[in-house]
């Protein structure tokens, strides 16, 4: 009995003086500074939100604390809510970031299948020109894009503000080395069980490639949302205004409200920061994805 | 027969899968592509319908303009404050973060933030920070004797705060490829290091660490250097290329010439400038994949 | 040159024990196999010994020396890793003068380009290439060195691994399973090559393994380890002839012995009913498990001296070429399962035949005795007569 309460005991002192002794001065000074980053790397969001709770006058206090000394958290977020669009600004942009996401799996998905697994005359160039375009950003294309839709008179519609995003040649990419990667003996063992093409890319191939859709996923969906430049070409009215878009405002005085300024900045943030946390598996290894993207 | 019957079925269905990609890629990247490089061997303007091909005049006049110069100076001097800090900062993180068994979650999670949040909003936050009178920063190198510092107002500094606002944003990213990179080294070629009498830190680097991280550093270096020669969103917010085109970079330039100020055919000359030095880029990282992966 | 002592050796993970007090001597120039069943604690012994783990108590000496808080480097210990741990970015020369640069250079000349810098050690690093050339001449990869291992074969990258331990005449020469990803063929080549190797240094090995084969063919002794203890060290032939408890008996030998469960009673032993002639000394009605191995079942007749007969049950028959696996168990008692390995005649021309049931015979000299706690029991003679089996 006594036996058995004292060799856990023994191990966990073992422990503590075991971590104790890796305790040297290259070590303390190795966690401070990871201390320091991190400290800097947090404080403009603390000091973000602490704000977003303060009246104008105690914004730029010379002596900052993260609590308000006056809380005007609620009248802040009330009139960035209610008051002003944000809420507008907010649908956009989900509406913008949802339309890209759909159409891009809808196009890439079925393409990125053909090109792994199906013989076709082409194929070749077009994987040439996928690896191609990858380098290509939008602000190579941007001019000439633009004029088609003033031409087609778009501007200032969801749908320019999601056509040039409307295919994903990375996501393309992404899928085929994923597809590539489906062992075909399983495809064959479907067309001999009687598989149409279509049932074996919706019931076989679809499920499988759930892990890297959401990745993906989660990588356009932060990606476009953060997007400032693309809306600030498109985007003339209020009505269209994404949440990013919307911070351009306060270049100027458009308010003088430093603590309802910062509660819009909060609200414009807040979203993709969820996202991280609460998926943060899917998030890093979709924004290390774009690993390829160059 | 049926073989080839059944290999043209197949080849029918690729066809219907990857159309809408292709109509896609080809109105979104070809078509683009090659307009802009015929635009910009127009005068094309938005603002006349009236133009005329010009040969390689826009290019002629680009490499004469004193503030495509500028623009280049500009976007190379924040191109090297900010490259070895986005390199060695991450890379020495993720080396020491990667090693420790305790909070090494709460150290990624602390250090990923900046990279989810919204680049425009926080923006905001770090202009407040940098305010040359009331921000946070000014109080603080006050107290240690230092400044106050204008942050965004001098010619002379503010290159350096965009590329600490940069350096914020990315740091986090870098570090989270570099932990990938060190987790994918083999343990026992760390053991057989050790073995081999390499047990000093400086030799466990030199010999093991660095040199199986060649192609993740190659990666880095090179989706870095992109980055900074996109650098857009904090320039447009925060000092639209002032004080005295000071901050006025590269993309930041281009697009002035061809959205604020409608010269379409020398913005596309720009574009096509900047897809070469993409181009070169991706192709530095090619032969440079190639020699790492050796 | 070595020779190894470890006493009372534990170590823990958390809250597993994985080493529960090991202790053991390693003669100079011996060669020693320390196997298991996966996750016995015989590679984590081994890496204690390298010094890449530290034990949480117990000693360690090398030559009388004790080397706890050493080092790898400063115990000059070689080790040859299952994957072989080659780097992949150097080639095979640069791979095995990696010790020696370490060892004989100082740190301003091993750091990169010093080379061209300081010239100062051209006559040390001279002296590494003619060491890293002469030990790959003697391993045959001489025509390998400017390669880097991806362009090597398994075989060729085994070698390479061994060449890196052998460059620094090691004190002990240690390897963690160094043939299991080797295909069938090569591992017997290179087993006979490793026992060659370690016959010509003279230098003392200690061989990590799962495989109880390579442990009998190339070791002078061999410790057996399950769950954090060790059950038994001895010659090869001993842990498999005289096994010093059932979990000893159990894992040498294959195909595996034949564990019978028997009864002590007047005069020798009850098997399902049968009497048998093998005396116990063991209390009447003391459970006990009879182990004999495969190929100490002969047919009827085949041998002389005492023994006990035993019908057998033929279920399915192995034919290996040289001897049958027969599958079996006892006429009398189905659910007792029998193995028994039966030599060809070498000049046998008719395939051996083996009736549907047949009889068999056990030497009782053969026969090993366990107890209820799975210690080995002393057997002699029983007091009832040999029980003749009729041809």
């Amino acid at each position: 009995m006594s036996d058995l309460t004292h060799t856990p005991d023994l191990s966990l002192t073992d422990r503590i003086t075991g971590a104790l002794s890796r305790v040297t001065p290259g070590r303390i000074i190795v966690t401070l500074l990871l201390l320091l980053g991190a400290w800097l790397m947090v404080f403009p969001f603390l000091w973000m939100v602490s704000s977003s709770l303060k009246p104008t006058s105690e914004v730029f206090d010379s002596d900052f604390t993260l609590w308000p000394k006056t809380f005007a958290g609620w009248q802040n977020y009330y009139d960035v809510l209610v008051t002003q669009p944000y809420l507008r600004y907010l649908t956009n942009s989900m509406i913008v970031c949802v339309g890209i996401l759909v159409v891009q799996l809808a196009t890439a998905v079925p393409a990125a299948y053909a090109l792994a697994k199906l013989k076709f005359r082409g194929s070749t160039i077009l994987l040439g020109t996928v690896i191609a375009c990858l380098t290509v950003p939008i602000n190579v294309t941007s001019i000439p894009i633009y004029l088609g839709l003033v031409k087609a008179g778009l501007l200032d519609t969801y749908l320019s503000m999601m056509f040039p995003f409307l295919v994903s040649v990375f996501a393309i990419f992404l899928f085929r080395q994923f597809f590539r990667a489906y062992p075909d003996s399983i495809i064959q063992a479907a067309r001999v069980d009687g598989f149409t093409e279509i049932e074996i890319v919706l019931r076989l191939i679809l499920p499988a490639a759930v892990p890297a859709a959401a990745a993906f996923s989660v990588f356009s969906f932060v990606s476009h949302w953060n997007d400032l430049y693309w809306p600030l070409i498109v985007v003339q009215s209020q009505e269209k205004m994404t949440a990013t878009l919307s911070m351009m405002q306060y270049k100027s005085t458009f308010d003088i409200n430093y603590g309802r300024t910062f509660a819009a900045a909060t609200v414009v943030t807040v979203p993709m920061l969820l996202v991280f946390l609460f998926a943060r598996r899917a998030f890093v290894r979709g924004i290390t994805m774009s690993g390829v993207k160059g | 027969m049926s073989a080839p019957l059944l290999q043209r079925r197949q080849a029918r269905l690729a066809y219907a899968m990857v159309a809408p990609a292709i109509v896609l890629i080809l109105l979104i990247y070809i078509g683009p592509m090659i307009a802009v490089v015929l635009a910009s061997l127009t005068d094309y303007t938005l603002i006349s319908d009236y133009w005329e091909w010009v040969g390689f005049a826009n290019y002629i006049k680009m490499f004469g303009d004193a503030q495509f110069g500028n623009a280049l100076r500009n976007t190379a001097v924040y191109a090297a404050v900010f490259l070895p800090c986005a390199f060695v900062i991450p890379l020495w993180l993720a080396i020491s973060i990667q090693k420790r068994k305790q909070f090494r979650s709460v150290f990624e999670i602390l250090y990923f933030m900046p990279v989810t949040s919204t680049l425009t909003a926080m923006a905001l936050v770090w202009s407040a920070l940098m305010d040359s009178r009331q921000g946070i920063l000014n109080e603080w190198l006050g107290n240690i004797g230092i400044g106050p510092v204008n942050f965004l107002g001098s010619p002379e500094v503010v290159l350096f705060s965009l590329a600490g606002i940069s350096l914020w944003a990315i740091i986090g990213f870098n570090m989270v490829l570099f932990i990938a990179g060190l987790t994918a080294i083999p343990r026992s070629l760390y053991d057989a290091a050790r073995i081999d009498g390499a047990d000093h830190p400086v030799d466990e680097f030199l010999r093991v660490t660095w040199p199986a991280l060649a192609p993740t550093s190659v990666f880095v270096a090179v989706t870095s250097s992109i980055t900074a020669f996109k650098l857009f969103d904090t320039v447009a917010i925060l000092t639209q290329g002032q004080p005295a085109h000071a901050s006025e970079v590269f993309l930041y330039l281009t697009f002035l010439e061809g959205f604020e100020y409608f010269n379409m055919g020398y913005a596309a000359a720009l574009s096509v400038f900047f897809l070469g030095v993409i181009f070169v880029f991706a192709l530095i990282q090619t032969l440079m994949a190639d020699k790492a992966a050796e | 040159m070595a020779r190894l002592t470890l006493t009372d050796i534990k170590k823990s993970f958390g809250e597993t024990q994985v080493l529960k007090g090991i202790s053991l001597d390693v003669q100079d120039g011996e060669f020693l196999s320390l196997v298991g069943a996966s996750g016995c604690g015989k590679s984590t012994l081994l890496r204690i010994i390298s010094g890449l783990e530290t034990a949480d108590s117990g000693r360690i000496e090398i030559d009388g020396v004790a080397v706890d808080q050493a080092t790898p480097k400063a115990r000059n210990v070689a080790l040859v890793f299952q994957d072989y741990a080659l780097y992949p970015h150097m080639s095979v020369a640069q791979n095995m003068a990696m010790p020696l640069v370490m060892g004989r250079l100082p740190m301003r000349a091993r750091l990169p380009g010093a080379k061209w810098v300081t010239p100062g050690h051209a006559q040390t690093r001279r002296e590494i290439a003619a060491k890293v050339q002469q030990v790959a001449e003697q391993l045959r990869i001489a025509h390998l060195l400017d390669r880097r291992p991806a362009a090597l074969s398994g075989g060729q990258r085994q070698r390479v691994a061994l060449g890196r331990a052998l460059v620094r005449d090691p004190s002990l020469f240690l390897m963690d399973e160094p043939l299991s990803n080797l295909d069938a063929k090569l591992r017997v080549e290179v087993r006979r090559e490793i026992v060659e190797l370690h016959r010509k240094s003279g230098l003392t090995f200690v061989y990590v393994t799962h495989d109880q084969v390579e442990a009998m063919t190339m070791s002078d002794r061999v410790a057996l380890l399950q769950e954090g203890h060790l059950l038994q060290v001895g010659p090869p032939g001993a842990l498999y002839g005289d096994p010093a408890s059932i979990d000893v008996a159990r894992f040498i030998g294959s195909p595996e012995v034949n564990l019978l469960p028997v009864r002590a009673v007047a005069g020798g032993l009850q098997l399902a009913g049968q009497a048998l002639p093998v005396a116990s000394g063991q209390p009447e009605g003391t459970d006990l498990m009879l182990g004999i191995r495969p190929e100490a079942i002969r047919l009827a007749g085949s041998g002389t001296g005492p023994s006990f007969g035993l019908q057998v049950v033929r279920h399915g028959v192995e034919d290996l070429g040289g001897e049958l696996v027969v599958h079996g168990a006892l006429a009398h008692a189905p659910d007792v399962a029998l193995r028994l390995r039966v030599q060809k005649a070498p000049d046998a021309s008719a395939p051996l035949h083996l009736p549907e049931t047949f009889a068999a015979e056990v030497p009782v000299g053969a026969v090993l005795l366990f107890g209820a706690g799975g210690q080995r029991l002393a057997v002699g003679q029983g007091a009832s007569l040999r029980t003749e089996v009729p041809a």
